[in-house]
């Protein structure tokens, strides 16, 4: 990961975090996929999702993490979040009213079970997860901007 | 009984920082503490004494589950709040670059 | 496709005009973002009076459809029926007009893709509240569109502007609050959510203490978002700082489905509506009535002036509806309708001022009548029919409820009412003053009228205003008429939805 040495916080922040993050966003994809079928679901997972990246604005600063996910790609994939339920929702028209679950629905207690909510609650991360990192990009953008004036 | 109290305590204390500090900070904790009081409140109201967790189990069969419900709308109520606190925080920090202060008193250019 | 699917249609549009005015915004140019947000609003308006005509046909004068297929009371229901069709009709047609202005009024604007998703988004929400039958899911609507308009209020970016908008947040959060709070006490006391059902429970309980306590929270929170007169604080300040549009949006719908119309649907359909509860809308909407016109007078920012009429006018609409018989409840319905035309005129009008001139002030404005001959003449009907002169529609609703006001025998309310019709008369004859008539002034003389768009639906929305009064014909009266039943019948609300399910 290349950066200033100078930005962000301590080479041992740094040093931990490059070991905690990976595992912080895959814990937060394994929240996402078991939704259904255990506590969780599309917002606490969209959350630790959201938490790694800020966790890398943190120790690094904000350079190194918008590099990863800039604030223009990050609001276009909060927008087809929404858009991608919203059509989930809409498909719904085909099983007969809006939000029929209209896929399968298998077996309680398997990954791939409960037919449409699997699919909404990637919808609900995607949302969550770049949308609350969204605003905090910006927000810290906010408070840069001030400091240049 | 008494956790109810505790709610309206808390309540009351979000009330007191809305309405009586000067500074916006203060004034958007307080907002805050309101809307966790009211999430603390709704989510009381489904418990019932020994409830379990309302998630269906693989190996057993659960009987005695909280009402789920409340759970549902909190999160909601949550998720708004926090678009609500994100909203007013940009706006905060930006009324700071023009005015240059925090305090309410000295934000007064609308009048009338 | 099913025809009754048109009601979660409603919802769907602007959602998803939203969010893809969001991604698709940055790419093409103005022009492709202007006919993206305006077929929307032509698609909704069509829609909504679709919606008038199947309500007709259907089984109990009532559009009910199960989300998801679960019936009520497990499942959400949106339920519509002549009230939300009424309420449908208005919103998305001034939506349309505002749609149109805003397309050449938001050339100056620079970050305008923006401007159109929270339009939207503001959107949504209105018509969510509308069509939902689940008391949670209004409040979730509710917060949507008002959390479009703090941030709408705050487009500009400047020093006022986020002024007002960190105050309206504030304070209407706060009032969102309240509203939660009595939507828990109402779910503790009945285990349930879906408005129907919880009337029926309402109905058959002997509970003294929980209907006074949540109408207490109820009128505190609703009324904040209606701006009734002790919790108005906000409007004067949020509501002139938006963009014209915005404003009038604000000032047209938004504090009508907001608070009047959830307020109704709330108190007659679900609470049981009570002379108590008559009695405090009668005194809220004739104290609102009074200050709000008493503070327009003293001011000289237009939009400001148009800011408090809002308050003034709401005064008159939960007066009407506070009288309780079904003409008060017709007068109430029908201003609403009018003044949701008529201010959002005017504020189109302040906003083509604006456009052409750069100013909001009354004192440095004088003669626009020579150049910008199109807003002063919709500007004159638009005064004429908020200051109740005989052919404009103003004029019916305000006679409608002074009638009913002497008709129920309440006599200073209709002293009041009066009035409060004099005073608006003598504050928009300052703004016709000062604004149009007069002296040219120096400073205005290379104004030019505003663009074609935004003359298009200034004039529209004066020809509605002229030909408003003709919805009191018999042939036309059923459509305020029906919502006047579901208001005056408001048990039946819950019997038809739960009767429809059982079936």
């Amino acid at each position: 990961m290349r950066h200033n040495p100078d930005a962000g916080m301590s080479i041992i922040v740094k040093t931990v975090t490059r070991l905690t993050v990976g595992l912080i966003l895959l814990f937060g994809i394994y929240i996402v996929l078991h939704g259904h079928i255990s506590p969780g679901g599309g917002f606490a997972g969209g959350v630790i999702i959201a938490l790694s990246f800020v966790h890398l604005m943190l120790a690094f600063g904000k350079d190194v993490a918008s590099r990863k996910l800039s604030k223009n790609i990050a609001s276009n994939l909060e927008a087809v979040g929404a858009l991608m339920f919203l059509l989930i929702a809409v498909a719904g028209f085909f099983g007969g009213s809006f939000f029929v679950n209209i896929l399968e629905k298998g077996t309680p207690f398997k990954l791939f079970s409960a037919g449409t909510m699997l699919l909404n609650n990637v919808a609900i991360s995607l949302k969550v997860g770049v949308g609350l990192f969204a605003i905090f990009l910006a927000l810290v953008i906010l408070e840069g901007s001030k400091k240049k004036k | 009984m008494m956790i109810y109290l505790l709610c309206l305590i808390l309540f009351c204390i979000g009330l007191y920082g809305v309405l009586r500090k000067r500074n916006i900070v203060k004034i958007i904790v307080g907002l805050g503490i309101i809307e966790y009081s009211m999430n603390l409140f709704f989510v009381l109201l489904g418990y019932r004494t020994h409830g379990r967790s309302p998630i269906e189990a693989r190996t057993e069969n659960v009987l005695n589950m909280v009402d789920p419900l409340p759970q549902a709308v909190v999160l909601t109520s949550i998720v708004i709040s926090l678009a609500v606190t994100a909203l007013v925080i940009s706006i905060a920090i930006r009324i700071y670059e023009y005015y240059g202060t925090f305090d309410i008193t000295k934000i007064k250019r609308l009048k009338g | 496709m099913n025809s009754i699917n048109v009601v979660p249609l409603f919802v769907i549009i602007p959602l998803f005009s939203a969010f893809f005015i969001s991604i698709v915004g940055k790419f093409v140019k103005r022009n492709a973002v202007y006919a993206l947000s305006v077929i929307p609003c032509i698609l909704l308006s069509f829609f909504s009076f679709n919606a008038l005509r199947l309500l007709q046909s259907a089984p109990g004068h009532m559009l009910l459809y199960k989300i998801g297929g679960w019936a009520p009371p497990f499942g959400i229901c949106m339920a519509v029926d002549a009230f939300g069709v009424f309420m449908l009709v208005v919103v998305n047609l001034v939506a349309l007009f505002i749609c149109i202005y805003s397309t050449g009024y938001m050339e100056k604007y620079t970050d305008m893709p923006k401007f159109f998703t929270l339009f939207f988004l503001m959107l949504t929400g209105m018509n969510g509240l509308i069509v939902t039958g689940d008391l949670f899911n209004l409040f979730v609507f509710l917060e949507i569109a008002s959390v479009a308009s703090y941030a709408l209020v705050a487009f500009g970016t400047e020093a006022e502007e986020l002024e007002a908008a960190f105050k309206y947040a504030i304070m209407g959060s706060v009032a969102s609050c309240f509203i939660f709070l009595g939507i828990a006490f109402l779910y503790g006391f009945t285990s349930t959510l879906n408005m129907a059902d919880m009337a029926r429970v309402l109905a058959t309980s002997h509970s003294v203490f929980i209907i006074p306590f949540v109408s207490a929270l109820f009128i505190m929170g609703f009324g904040l978002k209606a701006a009734l007169v002790p919790f108005h604080a906000w409007l004067p300040d949020a509501h002139p700082s938006a963009p014209a549009s915005i404003s009038a949006m604000l000032s047209g719908v938004l504090i009508k489905t907001l608070g009047v119309y959830a307020l109704a649907r709330i108190f007659f359909n679900v609470l049981g509506i009570t002379a108590t509860h008559l009695a405090v809308f009668r005194f809220l909407g004739a104290i609102s009535l009074v200050i709000g016109v008493v503070l327009a007078l003293s001011q000289w920012d237009l939009k400001r002036l148009l800011a408090y009429h809002s308050i003034s006018q709401i005064g008159y609409v939960v007066l009407g509806i506070g009288i309780g018989t079904p003409l008060g409840i017709f007068g109430g319905l029908f201003h609403l309708l009018n003044h949701s035309v008529f201010k959002s005129l005017l504020f189109l009008n302040s906003g083509a001022i604006d456009y052409s001139v750069g100013t909001r002030d009354l004192k440095h404005m004088s003669g626009l009548k020579e150049k910008m001959p199109i807003t002063a003449g919709t500007n004159m009907i638009a005064s004429m029919s908020i200051a109740g002169i005989p052919p404009f529609n103003g004029f019916f609703s305000k006679l409608i409820i002074i009638f009913a006001c002497v008709q129920a025998g309440y006599f200073g309310y209709c002293l009041i009412a009066i009035v409060g019709s004099i005073l608006t008369l003598a504050s928009f004859m300052k703004v016709q003053r000062y604004a149009f008539l007069g002296e040219l002034r120096q400073a205005c003389q290379n104004v030019k009228e505003a663009p074609f768009v935004m003359k298009f639906s200034m004039i529209a929305l004066a020809v509605i205003c002229v030909l408003g009064g003709f919805l009191l014909l018999p042939s036309l009266r059923p459509f305020i008429n029906n919502a006047v039943d579901v208001l005056i019948e408001g048990a039946k609300y819950s019997a038809i939805i739960l009767g429809e399910t059982a079936k």
